[in-house]
């Protein structure tokens, strides 16, 4: 009984100290285990500058330009802060305005960001396209019921 | 009290586990037979399209519930593996044992789903952002652990080093479930959560916890019938495994 409350002492010990050692490692590693970086860190200048970086936001609503060839130029916000993208290549299926986006690649002249790879993110959201039209409905009419007042 | 204690530890002998063990195995078996029967014809042909993904989305029926079993089995194993540590108990490192394969292999399903998916949603099949890497270094916990026991051939010995290299394992399992909150990453948030609830459609949630349910059943038929083999390969030189009817013949 004696050894066995002893071994189960040690093991608890061990879990706890290895918990915490983890715990610091995860936290001096904090934003180095990021994807990537959001628009108003690059806005502030935490992105490297002059290497490769991941950009990831939403495609703002109105910016999308398809140009000459095969380049597009489009703007990824965060909702405070807004970085101008381009893009030359085949975007994915989910790419589209207000849709999450993921682009890697490295800051140009002028701020706008230039890609070389462009993926979409999806969200947790599963639902039936009917009621993904009725709750676009609902929120249109909210917003129209709102003007009203 | 002391007469549950006494209870439970009965089934820690081998001997006695092995019939019980028996005995539930088609019980589970048959559940998850039924079960994922049911979970994969709601998936193909009762759940609705997505919104946004259209019939793509119905890889997560088998993805997220392989995610879940990988991560949960792996738990599983690490209290089997302390309390074997902690008591000495034969059966417990043989459950160990017999959970391995199982857990590697949703690990490894739920990397491939997942791989699938992501190539046409994401338009890449593997990138190294926080929750896809945790989940590799979890199929390598798992594979490292088979390996770890296979390759010691006193059977103490192998139990207690696997026992050692599952419980440091894991901490790894709060990092794979958090990472997508803890850091920004491809990989989308949680869509079920004990405490959030669910963003998803009703039918869709209830044919992926059909299938959930079915995997739970399909992954104690396996343990315990895996287990009832290590039994039998570790007890062989006793009395009782000789006197088997099955051993016998």
């Amino acid at each position: 009984m004696k050894a066995r409350n002893k071994r189960f002492g040690f093991l608890i010990a061990g879990m706890v100290g290895l918990g915490a050692a983890t715990w610091l490692v995860l936290n001096a590693l904090d934003s180095n285990l990021s994807y990537f970086f959001s628009p108003t860190e690059v806005t502030q200048k935490k992105a490297p500058e002059g290497h490769v970086f991941r950009l990831g936001g939403l495609v703002e609503t109105g910016s999308l330009r398809r140009g000459e060839e095969l380049t597009v130029r489009f703007a990824v916000t965060d909702n405070a802060n807004r970085v101008n993208v381009e893009y030359t290549g085949i975007l994915p299926d989910l790419f589209q305005e207000g849709q999450g986006v993921i682009a890697q690649g490295r800051m140009g002249g002028s701020g706008v960001f230039v890609a070389d790879e462009v993926l979409a993110k999806h969200d947790e959201n599963y639902m039936p396209p009917e009621v993904a039209d009725a709750l676009s409905k609902a929120h249109t009419e909210g917003v129209a019921g709102m003007d009203k007042q | 009290m002391n007469s549950r204690l006494i209870n439970w530890f009965k089934f820690s002998s081998p001997a006695t586990f092995y019939p019980l063990a028996g005995r539930l195995v088609p019980w589970f078996g048959g559940a998850a037979a039924v079960l994922i029967a049911v979970g994969l014809y709601m998936s193909f042909f009762v759940a609705p399209t997505d919104y946004k993904q259209g019939e793509g989305y119905r890889i997560i029926f088998v993805h997220v519930p392989s995610a879940w079993m990988s991560m949960f089995i792996y738990v599983v194993m690490a209290v089997w593996s302390g309390l074997g540590l902690v008591f000495n108990t034969r059966l417990s490192a043989m459950m160990a044992n017999a959970l391995a394969p199982t857990g590697a292999m949703f690990t490894f399903v739920a990397l491939w789903t997942g791989a699938f998916w992501g190539k046409p949603m994401w338009g890449a099949w593997w990138v190294w952002d926080a929750r896809l890497t945790s989940e590799l270094i979890l199929l390598f916990l798992y594979i490292g652990f088979m390996a770890l026991q296979g390759a010691i051939d006193d059977p103490r010995r192998a139990d207690r080093a696997g026992a050692i290299l599952a419980l440091v394992g894991v901490v790894n399992i709060p990092i794979i479930y958090y990472s997508v909150t803890w850091w920004n990453t491809l990989h989308q948030g949680a869509s079920v959560s004990v405490t959030k609830g669910s963003s998803m459609g009703v039918i869709m949630l209830v044919t992926m916890l059909i299938m959930a349910f079915g995997f739970w059943a399909y992954s104690i038929a396996v343990a315990l019938s895996r287990v009832r083999s290590v039994i039998l390969e570790r007890e062989r030189d006793t009395t009782w495994v000789a006197e088997l009817a099955e051993v016998r013949r």
